[in-house]
């Protein structure tokens, strides 16, 4: 039963994609983005987590260094990926749920459902942006 | 969901993971919280973008504002945490480094959560007694 079990093993078996050799295709694509992102918005929680902390310490002049390091030009590139990343992981994580369904799952929907998540994420991203910058002018 | 699993698997109630179900369904949970949840975050951050600390201090005091900040804490937390746990299974093989960075990272998501609703719980104390 063992030796049985071992030859079986040694049998040549079906391997995962190899990532060289696949085209990288939009929903290969997509799909690992949602990881990365995942990763990248589960770090970024810390900038949440620190503006929590900084009111709760009422400092204001931790708050005003605090705000300045999100104003600089690294600040601002951390909370415009931080805003992309959210965005992303929002919407495609919306399509998840619609497949965990079983809505959405051909190939044409999927490619569809794809593009229509990048477009909502630079509309969303955008539009953000703009309302925080005009806001933050004020 | 149950029609997936065989009718032993069922009967037992466990998969070879020992817990059936409950990350899948934890993880879709927390998503379907999350969406509401963080519509409403991005609208009042950038609402507050350049605000003054005791305007925002005013804001996270709010019992409904501070309310829906710690639900989004936890279950962010909570999210991010089934998230990551799969990401460390796949790409970490050695099973003690797996188990020791699967319980640091679980940890530090346990520490971050309870930091930021113990702050959320005193910013609203203190507004309360510094109101104005």
């Amino acid at each position: 039963m063992a030796s049985e079990t071992s030859a079986a093993a040694k049998r040549a078996r079906p391997l995962s994609p190899h990532l060289q050799i696949y085209k990288p295709q939009i929903t290969s694509v997509l799909s690992i983005l949602h990881r990365i992102t995942g990763v990248a918005l589960s770090v970024g929680t810390l900038l949440l987590v620190l503006w929590i902390v900084a009111v709760a310490f009422g400092d204001d002049g931790f708050y005003a260094g605090y705000m300045s390091f999100l104003r600089s030009g690294f600040g601002m590139l951390m909370l415009f990926g931080w805003t992309v990343a959210l965005f992303y992981h929002l919407l495609n994580g919306i399509r998840h749920l619609f497949w965990d369904a079983g809505i959405g799952f051909d190939l044409e929907t999927t490619r569809k459902s794809g593009l229509a998540v990048l477009a909502g994420t630079a509309a969303l991203s955008v539009a953000v942006w703009a309302a925080a910058l005009a806001a933050g002018a004020r | 969901m149950t029609k997936l699993r065989t009718p032993l698997g069922r009967m037992r109630g466990l998969g070879s993971a020992k817990d059936g179900t409950h990350h899948w369904w934890a993880q879709r949970v927390t998503a379907i919280a999350l969406v509401p949840l963080l519509v409403w975050l991005v609208f009042n951050v950038v609402m507050l973008t350049g605000a003054p600390m005791i305007s925002v201090a005013h804001w996270m005091g709010h019992p409904i504002n501070a309310a829906l900040l710690a639900a989004l804490v936890v279950a962010l937390f909570h999210h991010a945490q089934l998230g990551l746990q799969v990401v460390i299974e796949d790409y970490v093989h050695c099973e003690a480094i797996k188990i020791a960075s699967l319980l640091a990272m679980k940890g530090l998501c346990w520490i971050l959560a309870a930091i930021a609703v113990l702050s959320i719980f005193r910013i609203s104390v203190l507004v309360v007694f510094f109101k104005g």
